[in-house]
């Protein structure tokens, strides 16, 4: 008796803690969506009001017109198909060539890719724009594309560890047929490997689609902005109108949140795998 | 020359390299080149219309003797030491609920793991009204609790604590990541306590700490690098301010850059980053031997 009296107690305090966090983790969302569908006047009106009284669907209109965001979606949205592009090609042909290939100084150089995964972002920040400016890339979208193609520390890490778990007699068998390195990487290599190639292309989304700081630096012609600087730009002009502002951020977050319900078991499998490496 | 014609080794190695060539153009175009010319840069005075002029240490000395960037360097230990221990903590907290068995458990996942996948920009946004002095959230709930409202990020002392706050809201990445550390905890070392009568808190302390320790120092190095370069906050949401109180060390050194023009200043901040950064994890490696328990060693 005594032992599920206990028991019931700290299911009760369990459950009080989850709903607690989950309260905690939901709130700003139920806050920011609440807002965005007020008058300015309910926003500002004291009592506080939990809920609008009419819902004011027009805000997104609003803020939907005042900045042209649906030129932003599609910047961004170009942006991200040739990051993933980019990062799925580069990272998969570096990280068969480091898994699968025999070569002289393979793992010295592999020691490297990895190390620039240490490098913090803000370093890179004021050299890389004064190289693509002083090539004359600034204000194009070059700077935010054209390095996806080359090298990612973390993917490459990835996906060479991912690679590493398929049996090699797929390779001698295929070598003896007389394939290629390249024909093993694209016919045998890439097609086991969907999952883990899932998982380099919902980071890079996510990754590429929050990204500010690089289109903020890069990025002058207010036509060529993304969703994210988009954001900024309304947030720092709107100042106090908190409802359309609110919308805006609707309107940036739930492209994110639709991605992640499709993708999710590739976000927890991605964020486990940084984990366990450390 | 044919292919047919060499050796397998030779064309293994050279099979080798083009498939890594991607990452060698890389690794020269994207980071050893940059970080060079950007040390070369810390060097000199540079506006980039002209071109950059040799000043030797200058920059160096300047920065030492700049009552701004001390004050940077000081907000963003701060706000480190505060939000590094506050994330990891809920993170564990989240990792351990997570871990317990009930119904709807991928549910709660997910909830607790949305607010890291979101733009910072838009989180930014949203804290911003919730600490809203005139018309936020807090201020029209704390005189539920008899408390005063408060200017919150407007707040010399209290912007800081805010964004640790927001901090340890959006930590659910480091929570999948501690959950995948308790799941692979073997359930016999927790009924060996228990058989000891042990209670929950001593599970926590003998079993739980030192089975997921090489996670815990993965997660306190990784926040220690990400707390170091926070950036969105202090520039959407304070500008700085109040009183340069949240002047992180990368909003100076993007103002430096970006808005003074001043290459050099900008490059030689960028380099005692990295060096602070390197010193940091060393450190952090130096001294997770005597508490990090590694199983089979």
């Amino acid at each position: 008796m005594k032992h599920t009296a206990k028991s019931l107690v700290s299911r009760v305090l369990m459950w009080i803690c989850i709903i607690l966090l989950c309260i905690i983790s939901l709130f700003p969302f139920f806050w920011m969506v609440r807002s965005s569908l007020m008058t300015k006047t309910e926003i500002f009106g004291t009592p506080m009001r939990w809920l609008p009284e009419t819902i004011q669907w027009q805000n997104y209109r609003d803020a939907l017109t005042q900045v042209p965001f649906a030129r932003y979606f599609l910047n961004s949205l170009f942006l991200v198909v040739v990051n993933i592009i980019g990062k799925l090609l580069s990272s998969s042909l570096v990280a068969f060539g480091f898994s699968r290939i025999e070569f002289r100084g393979k793992n010295i150089w592999f020691a490297i890719v990895i190390a620039t995964m240490m490098i913090p972002w803000s370093v890179l920040l004021i050299p890389q724009f004064m190289l693509w400016n002083v090539v004359g890339f600034y204000n194009t979208y070059v700077p935010l594309t054209l390095p996806a193609f080359f090298l990612d520390g973390f993917y490459i890490f990835l996906l060479r560890q991912f690679f590493s778990t398929l049996p090699r007699d797929y390779d001698e068998a295929a070598i003896l047929d007389g394939a290629s390195y390249f024909t093993i990487y694209s016919r045998i290599i890439m097609p086991l490997c969907k999952p883990a190639l899932m998982t380099v292309c919902v980071f890079t989304f996510m990754n590429t689609w929050n990204d500010f700081i690089g289109p903020m630096i890069y990025l002058k012609d207010p036509k060529m902005s993304t969703v994210s600087l988009g954001l900024q730009m309304f947030i720092s002009q709107y100042t106090t109108e908190w409802h359309l502002m609110m919308a805006a951020a609707t309107v940036a977050i739930v492209p994110m949140i639709i991605m992640f319900f499709f993708a999710q078991r590739y976000f927890i499998e991605g964020m486990t795998f940084a984990g366990i490496k450390g | 020359m044919k292919t047919g014609k060499m050796t397998p080794a030779v064309r293994r190695n050279l099979a080798g390299y083009l498939f890594i060539a991607p990452a060698l153009i890389g690794l020269f175009l994207f980071y050893a080149f940059p970080m060079l010319f950007s040390l070369f840069i810390s060097f000199t005075d540079w506006n980039l219309r002209n071109a950059p002029k040799v000043i030797g240490a200058s920059n160096y000395t300047a920065l030492a003797g700049d009552p701004v960037f001390l004050k940077s360097v000081r907000v963003t230990f701060y706000y480190t030491l505060l939000a590094v221990p506050a994330g990891n903590l809920y993170a564990l907290l989240m990792a351990m609920l997570l871990n317990m068995r009930f119904r709807g458990r991928s549910v709660v996942r997910t909830i607790f793991y949305i607010p890291s996948i979101v733009p910072a920009v838009a989180a930014a946004g949203i804290w911003m009204y919730i600490f809203n002095p005139y018309n936020g959230f807090l201020n029209q709930i704390v005189p539920v609790f008899g408390m005063d409202p408060q200017m919150w990020i407007y707040s010399p002392t209290q912007v800081i604590p805010c964004l640790v706050v927001m901090a340890a809201w959006s930590a659910g990445g480091t929570a999948i990541i501690y959950l995948a550390a308790l799941q692979g905890v073997p359930t016999i070392l927790y009924e060996s306590v228990a058989l000891d009568g042990g209670n929950a808190f001593r599970k926590f302390i003998h079993i739980t700490v030192p089975m997921i320790s090489p996670i815990i120092f993965y997660n306190v190095i990784m926040g220690v690098i990400n707390s170091m370069q926070i950036f969105t906050q202090g520039y959407i949401m304070t500008k700085g301010g109040p009183n340069n109180n949240s002047l992180f060390y990368v909003l100076l050194l993007y103002k430096r850059a970006f808005e003074q023009t001043t290459m050099g200043i900008a490059c030689a901040m960028a380099w005692i980053l990295f060096v602070i950064l390197g010193i940091l994890t060393a450190v952090n490696f130096a001294i997770s031997g005597k508490w990090v328990y590694y199983g089979g060693e």
